[in-house]
């Protein structure tokens, strides 16, 4: 069977044919298999959606109980029948409840790998790599010049930064779902125990995350603070806030941001950053490059982001390789626009 | 390397002063000799060494590299030091061996002796070693564009601040220090004798002039002072002397500091006699001073060339004189300093080299008279290039920096027009909430009827308050979002008109409206008036002198 028959993209977004299902469709669909919770990958209003208990949770925060018709959760590693292909979801260490999707139809077997990384994340269960034929890759970060080194090295950087000027307040932009509460569990492991305050828009994920175990120390809303008790402190907002009105109320305030996009200056000067700190939960060059290699798949389809380099890569390798066009995912980084209302707390 | 390369990389996002001041000391106080002097070195840019081509450092990742993905990468990045720093791949080797990332002061002192073809090979090897930071940095100080918007005074300031001394101790001795500086750390850290200027012409730190202000006057007698035209040129310092050996040497200093010598070769063999002149750079043609438009078109060229010097001419104008041979004049009243300056420019007698001619007057209202008229109060034809009187306190002696009450400045009143403003962008640092920077346009003709041209851009010259009400104004009166900037609502009743001040009028091919101002700030808020009857085009045109066509050089 021909891989292209198993899925193929069309303009809801990839679509099982055999299987009866779109994965990450974005527009409404019968069927959804969801590789996680991010806006661009989990919409609302279909009508059954498939996908791990986290993703699920997460869309219910963000769309209320009725955001799709009928939901089905599945465990890291089960398998089940979806028509005529067998769907399997694997740890994708992306955000909490990331998953990578196996199909596979007769000796034929496609990875969906939706959003990924390899790098260690103490917020979600790790990358899982599973051997294919065909691999999906993204390619936010297809580009040589996208290492992003050791992500606790950078939070040093921001607590050498906290320590250098206590007179100031550190305001980190983060995507809230993942992103924030991987720095906050990076500041913990590095031995800050301080109080972290949080943007409204922080609060439901990050108390989300919490309720799954996994510890963040003390949290506070940074809304009520008085502006000088706020010095020396470090928050977590989304990263439109930081440039926004609602700054007015910290002493000072050094904008940081953590991202990947942070690696290239020009990037973070163009958002008035002060303080980048390049840290991802997308894989980089060397981690999209290793996984490729190491899937075994002779065949590479590439998405969302810089996929000319990365075909580019696989073709240089002997790989089949060809851009995938599917249209309407972004990196969260860039798209996050906060929920009005929100925005001012 | 590396930890020069953080605080590059730091001071390279950091907008505020102060801030820069606080990483830069922070620096200094962390890292020891000889490391902290080389870096002082290389931010003051004093270090010397052949430069590395941009082509030698794209030779060297293309060995490395598959040139589609460098192509793809370096388009992406957009600044080749940065795009090589980051995709650079690591040799194998460097894996299993692990050497230590390169010192600074490796780096430095090799590069100072290393021949030419010994280069690639061993930029290659500090590749290796350094991190994506690391290697950033090593590539901006060996291409020699640092760039990271640090002054040699900045960094000088941050130097004092670790022995609390004041800048202009360091700017004083600075000319007699060669890095690594160990003795003037030494100095500054309290373990070492303050090291001793021996150099034969040496900078002395400036003094300068305050702004007068209307109600100045009531305290002050015009008999206390001396007036001078304000001549609208660079501030210079020319300084010449003999060293152990009795050779001349003359140098040609910034108002900072800064060396500047090798911009003006042509005035060097005029510094015949050894002192220091206070003056003001201008260019003359015919005897006659040009305006600072002339003068621009002769400053920061790479190359100095013959055809430069011949059709931009220079020629200094003194107004004081802070040494005269081996005696420091700087104790001495200023009345007395401009005798022994007449005396010094009348020996002297060079071509270009003048006095700059003292404004009689014995009331405000005939300085005042003056000032609004400098052609008949003595300045003849070249009136156009002055920008006001300087007010010199008779009894005052040189002093750095800013004194109160000796020296005041009063300039002819700024051109003014009221512009509309078009779109805003948010500002950087503190103001990055706020929509802070500002262009404005005025009325002109089309074919599309009457239109708004955009004329200049102001970031400055509000209050804070005024900054507050702008910024509401902006975001309430959006039309589109372009990333940064908003297009502000500008038609003929609606819109902001600001009146904006500025110091002259250019013509330029890159603005759409073929002017370009100099010195723009918003000087006032016009809440009351309608944008129709803002300015229009032709004012500014008529505002502009005929000026010669720019020269080709």
């Amino acid at each position: 069977m021909r891989p292209q028959d198993i899925l193929l993209p069309n303009a809801a977004g990839l679509c099982c044919k055999p299987g009866g299902f779109h994965i990450d469709p974005v527009r409404p669909v019968e069927r959804a298999v969801i590789t996680h919770g991010h806006s661009d990958h989990a919409r609302a209003g279909h009508g059954a959606v498939l996908a791990t208990q986290e993703t699920l949770d997460m869309m219910r925060l963000r769309y209320g109980e009725n955001f799709a018709g009928s939901t089905q959760a599945i465990r890291y590693g089960e398998e089940i029948r979806l028509g005529d292909v067998k769907v399997k979801f694997h740890p994708a260490g992306h955000v909490l409840g990331s998953a990578q999707i196996a199909v596979s139809c007769k000796d034929t077997c496609i990875v969906a790998s939706g959003d990924y990384k390899d790098a260690p994340d103490p917020t979600c269960t790790p990358f899982e790599l599973v051997p294919c034929d065909v691999f999906i890759t993204e390619a936010t970060f297809g580009l040589p010049v996208f290492r992003h080194g050791d992500a606790s090295d950078e939070v040093k950087k921001l607590l050498a930064s906290v320590a250098l000027f206590p007179e100031r307040a550190h305001l980190v932009g983060a995507y809230s779902l993942g992103k924030a509460q991987r720095v906050i569990k990076l500041l913990r492991q590095a031995g800050y125990d301080a109080p972290v305050y949080l943007h409204g828009a922080m609060e439901t994920i990050t108390h989300y995350y919490q309720s799954r175990g996994i510890d963040l120390g003390e949290l506070k809303p940074v809304k009520g603070m008085k502006k000088a008790a706020l010095a020396g402190t470090i928050t977590l907002a989304p990263p439109s806030a930081t440039s926004d009105l609602w700054t007015r109320r910290f002493p000072d305030p050094v904008t940081a941001f953590a991202s990947g996009w942070m690696r290239v200056r020009a990037r973070a000067r163009q958002r008035g950053v002060e303080l980048p700190l390049v840290i991802s939960d997308h894989a980089d060059w060397d981690g999209l490059t290793a996984t490729i290699a190491a899937t075994g798949a002779g065949e590479i389809w590439v998405t969302h982001g810089q996929e000319d380099a990365l075909v580019h890569w696989c073709w240089s390798k002997g790989l089949k390789a060809q851009p995938l066009d599917l249209v309407g995912y972004g990196d969260e980084d860039e798209s996050e626009t906060p929920i009005q209302g929100e925005a001012e707390a | 390397m590396n930890r020069f390369a953080e605080l590059l990389d730091r001071l390279a996002y950091e907008p505020g002063r102060n801030n820069k001041l606080r990483l830069l000391t922070g620096y200094f106080r962390e890292v020891g000799d000889p490391d902290r002097g080389y870096a002082l070195a290389a931010l003051t840019g004093a270090l010397s060494f052949k430069h590395a081509k941009p082509a030698l450092i794209r030779d060297l990742i293309a060995a490395r590299t598959d040139e589609v993905l460098f192509g793809l990468s370096y388009d992406y990045v957009g600044d080749l030091s940065e795009t090589v720093a980051l995709m650079w791949p690591k040799a194998a080797l460097a894996a299993h061996n692990n050497p230590p990332p390169p010192s600074l002061t490796e780096v430095v002192t090799t590069l100072r002796t290393l021949g030419k073809t010994e280069l690639p090979k061993q930029l290659e090897r500090w590749l290796d070693e350094l991190d994506e930071t690391g290697r950033w940095a090593l590539l901006k100080l060996v291409t020699g564009s640092l760039r990271i918007g640090i002054s040699a005074r900045l960094a000088k300031t941050a130097a004092a601040a670790l022995g609390d001394k004041d800048p202009h101790e360091i700017e004083l001795i600075w000319p007699g220090l060669i890095p690594p500086y160990l003795d003037l750390f030494a100095w500054l850290e309290g373990r070492g004798d303050k090291p001793v200027n021996r150099d034969p012409a040496p900078f002395r730190p400036v003094m300068l002039a305050h702004a007068i202000e209307d109600g100045d006057f009531a305290g002050l007698d015009p008999a206390d002072y001396i007036a001078e035209w304000k001549w609208d040129g660079i501030r210079v310092q020319a300084v010449a002397g003999r060293d152990e050996r009795g050779h001349m040497t003359a140098r040609l200093y910034s108002r900072t500091g800064e060396d500047i010598t090798g911009s003006f070769p042509d005035l060097v063999p005029s510094l015949r006699l050894p002192g220091a002149i206070d003056g003001e750079l201008l260019i003359l043609r015919d005897g006659r001073v040009q305006s600072f438009n002339v003068l621009q078109q002769r400053l920061n060229r790479k190359v100095v060339s013959p055809k430069l010097i011949k059709e931009f001419p220079i020629h200094l104008r003194a107004y004081d004189l802070l040494g005269d041979d081996e005696n420091d004049l700087r104790e001495l009243p200023f009345a007395e300093r401009r005798e022994r300056l007449e005396r010094f420019i009348a020996k002297l007698d060079d071509p270009r080299i003048d006095l700059s001619p003292t404004v009689p007057f014995d009331s405000w209202e005939a300085l005042t008279a003056a000032r609004a008229d400098p052609a008949s109060a003595g300045a003849g034809e070249d009136a156009d290039a002055v920008e006001g009187v300087m007010l010199k306190r008779r009894d005052a002696p040189y002093l750095p920096g800013r004194p109160k009450g000796q020296w005041w400045k009063w300039k002819r009143d700024p051109h003014i027009i009221d512009a509309v403003l078009m779109y805003a962008q948010r500002g950087h640092g503190k103001r990055s909430s706020y929509y802070s920077d500002y262009t404005f346009g005025v009325w002109t003709e089309t074919e599309n009827g009457e239109e708004l041209v955009p004329v200049g851009k102001a970031y400055f010259g509000f209050t804070d308050e005024e900054l507050l009400q702008i910024d509401r104004f902006v975001r309430r009166n959006t039309t589109e979002k372009f990333g940064p900037v908003r297009h502000v609502v500008h038609e003929g009743d609606k819109g902001l008109v600001l009146e904006v001040a500025f110091e002259g009028l250019q013509r330029s091919p890159r603005h759409k409206s073929g002017v370009a101002m100099r010195f723009p700030r918003i000087s006032r808020l016009r809440w009351d008036k309608p944008p129709r009857e803002a300015d229009r085009l032709e004012t500014l045109e008529k505002m502009l002198k005929a000026e010669p066509a720019e020269i080709d050089v």
